[in-house]
């Protein structure tokens, strides 16, 4: 019952974090949404991966935020001018959100019928995550939310697969990507930079 | 000693102890001289047999374990590793007399690394994850600092990162196809996400506009490395899942859904090219057919589908790293690749727009270059399944020609008291006219290529066989 509960607070968690990075402009609130989003996917995994090995994809997150965090605070304030050619309204974002929330609810059913004995909020959490990390590369070209967009989408992937594959060495690739994304997120925000304001 | 210590985790290691170097020579040096050694063992030891030297013997072991996985090279890898480091080495020493081998050399080396390890990891399916690490570290190869990451490259990240997990899941349901065979369902929707995941990761059409934004927007000789490399290996990773499974060899419409892809990659090449001013979006185009005609070749699910994929390994990466070593030399001589800036290059660069025509040339087909022999086999195939089909594809390299005639046209087009005076240094003249010879011998004579393909085939016996 409680575990039930918890998977259900932690799948409202991930759709709230993942809604807010959609519409947050603000780059503190993003990593700060996305840091509590990896807490979420760890609570989510911890059910199918030992405590440990699920703690990796915690520490790997929290490792990802914080090097694009470091990144960005070392970079002048203001928002990027590729942003501005795509939709910038909130109420749209919303909008494209709930269309998400739609679909993820229509075809989650369709998802635990392929993979048997899946818990039903961690098919919806992982869908949640995976279509709001799409639609995020879908409207935005500004590195650091591209690299968030990446992320986002990848950590929906891996609460659903976590499910279905126990690894160590998949735990361990899974991290170098997360590293890896967030590490060429940090790059392209780092070199779009003129050399005066990035010193 | 095992295999994959040799292959895998020494260039990683040697890429990343290149980092620290600083000479743009030693670099090149050491690295070229690594992978050269590295395509020569591979050539010359055996992996997984017992040598004798002496009284003591010897055996290069092909199993190294990781984490409770195991990444596996098998005896028929070994030529297949010759032929990769080979030609990585001549893509090194060529880089040291752009300036390109710093940028070039130590990330190549860990990509390379990389994608031997995704070629041998078992469970195979975990090499979608080493494409994507690899994908990743060509970031920085790319990208300059100070310089805003461009659209191709941003879109060739987010392509190669979204496939992987499409790639991962269709794995799983494939496994759960084999416990529980006849399961309409699950056969589609495994075939689905295959299909997805690799038309993200191969490019298909209309999934490809990053690579000619690509050849655009970074040096066209690191572009050309990637572009060379990254399908070929992601290729080889698709045809494991055509040997693996039966019923996907089996399935008319994966197959027929693959050989249309493949053409439609060509024939949108082609009608690009025509009309494209752009020589790097050009070089863009014809990668893009390239990988066209190895999907052509996948689709074809025989021995000679499996042996014109081999077949085009070799020309594949003598054309590109011809025509991308010529245009990084141009590029260095003009202000920009575009045709109206190229302008004459037929008088300043003569070899290296010499080369880049042969390239042309032999991407769009012609006979006695080198992409020829393979393109033939492919197309006899092509003949016996649709002449509308064949017609399609020369109707695309006809459109590829058109590119080179229009490039030609470009190059010549200089005032006409412009002089004739050559600025390729020696070693630049030496390694163009090299390459350009290379492009005619490997089509005049192809079979000197054979030796080395002949037991590839046997990677993926039942595919192949």
């Amino acid at each position: 019952m409680s575990s039930t509960f918890i998977t259900w607070f932690v799948v409202a968690l991930v759709l709230v974090t993942s809604v807010g990075l959609l519409i947050s402009r603000d780059w503190r609130w993003n990593l700060g949404l996305m840091a509590a989003q990896y807490f979420g996917v760890f609570i989510l995994i911890s059910q199918t991966w030992p405590f440990g090995l699920a703690s990796v994809k915690l520490v790997t997150g929290w490792m990802a935020c914080a090097a694009l965090g470091v990144t960005r605070l070392g970079l002048p304030e203001g928002e990027s001018p590729l942003e501005s050619a795509w939709p910038q309204g909130r109420a749209f974002r919303l909008f494209a959100a709930s269309i998400v929330i739609a679909l993820v609810l229509a075809s989650a059913p369709n998802m635990e019928a392929l993979v048997p004995g899946i818990n039903a909020g961690v098919v919806r959490a992982g869908l949640f995550l995976a279509g709001m990390g799409l639609l995020h590369l879908g409207i935005t070209a500004e590195p650091l939310r591209v690299a968030l967009g990446l992320l986002t989408f990848l950590a929906g992937f891996e609460v659903l697969y976590a499910s279905i594959e126990t690894s160590v060495l998949l735990a361990g690739l899974f991290a170098i990507v997360n590293l890896g994304l967030a590490l060429v997120g940090s790059y392209w925000m780092s070199a779009a930079q003129p050399a005066e304001s990035a010193q | 000693m095992s295999a994959p210590f040799l292959w895998i985790i020494f260039p990683i290691g040697m890429g990343a102890l290149l980092l620290l170097v600083g000479r743009e020579r030693a670099v090149s040096v050491l690295g070229g001289l690594t992978t050269g050694a590295l395509s020569l063992l591979a050539l010359l030891i055996p992996i997984d047999t017992a040598l004798l030297l002496g009284t003591a013997s010897f055996k290069l072991q092909g199993t190294l374990s990781v984490l409770g996985r195991s990444f596996t090279l098998l005896p028929a890898h070994g030529l297949l590793l010759a032929i990769l480091f080979g030609l990585a080495a001549l893509w090194f020493f060529g880089a040291e007399s752009l300036g390109l081998s710093r940028r070039l050399i130590p990330l190549s080396m860990m990509i390379l690394g990389l994608l031997v390890a995704s070629i041998a990891v078992q469970p195979f399916i975990f090499a979608a994850l080493l494409i994507e690490i690899a994908s990743l570290l060509a970031v920085p190869m790319l990208l300059t600092p100070n310089n805003k990451p461009g659209r191709g490259l941003v879109r060739f990240v987010i392509y190669q990162t979204l496939a992987m997990p499409f790639i991962l899941f269709a794995g799983w349901l494939l496994t759960s196809i084999e416990t529980s065979p006849g399961d309409v369902a699950l056969t589609n929707a495994a075939t689905s996400m295959l299909g997805i995941g690799f038309a993200l990761l191969l490019a298909f059409f209309p999934l490809n506009v990053w690579i000619p934004m690509l050849f655009d927007e970074a040096p066209p000789y690191l572009a050309g490395f990637l572009m060379w490399l990254l399908p070929l290996v992601t290729t080889l990773f698709a045809m494991g899942f055509l040997d693996k499974y039966s019923f996907l060899r089996g399935s008319e419409q994966l197959l027929t859904a693959l050989r249309f892809s493949g053409i439609l990659m060509i024939l949108a090449s082609g009608l690009w090219s025509t009309f494209e001013r752009h020589l790097g979006r050009l070089m863009g185009y014809a990668v893009i057919a390239e990988t066209g005609f190895l999907l052509i070749g996948l689709s074809l699910a025989n021995a000679d589908g499996v042996q014109a994929v081999f077949m085009q390994m070799i020309p594949r990466g003598v054309v590109f790293a011809v025509w991308a070593y010529a245009l990084t030399i141009i590029a260095a001589h003009a202000d920009s690749l575009r045709f109206y800036d190229i302008q004459g290059a037929l008088r300043v660069v003569p070899l290296a727009s010499m080369a880049v025509i042969a390239a042309g040339l032999s991407a769009a087909g012609l006979p006695l270059l080198a992409d020829f022999p393979a393109r033939l086999i492919l197309l006899q195939e092509l003949a016996t399944k649709s002449p509308t089909l064949l017609a399609a594809v020369m109707l695309g390299l006809l459109g590829m020609l058109v590119g080179v005639v229009r490039t030609v046209s470009a190059m010549a087009a200089a005032p006409a008291e412009a002089a004739w005076e050559a600025h390729e240094e020696t070693t630049q003249r030496i390694w163009l006219g090299a390459g350009i010879l290379a492009l005619f011998v490997l089509g005049v004579l192809p079979q000197i290529i054979n030796p080395l393909l002949k037991n590839l085939p046997a990677l993926f016996s039942r595919l192949g066989g």
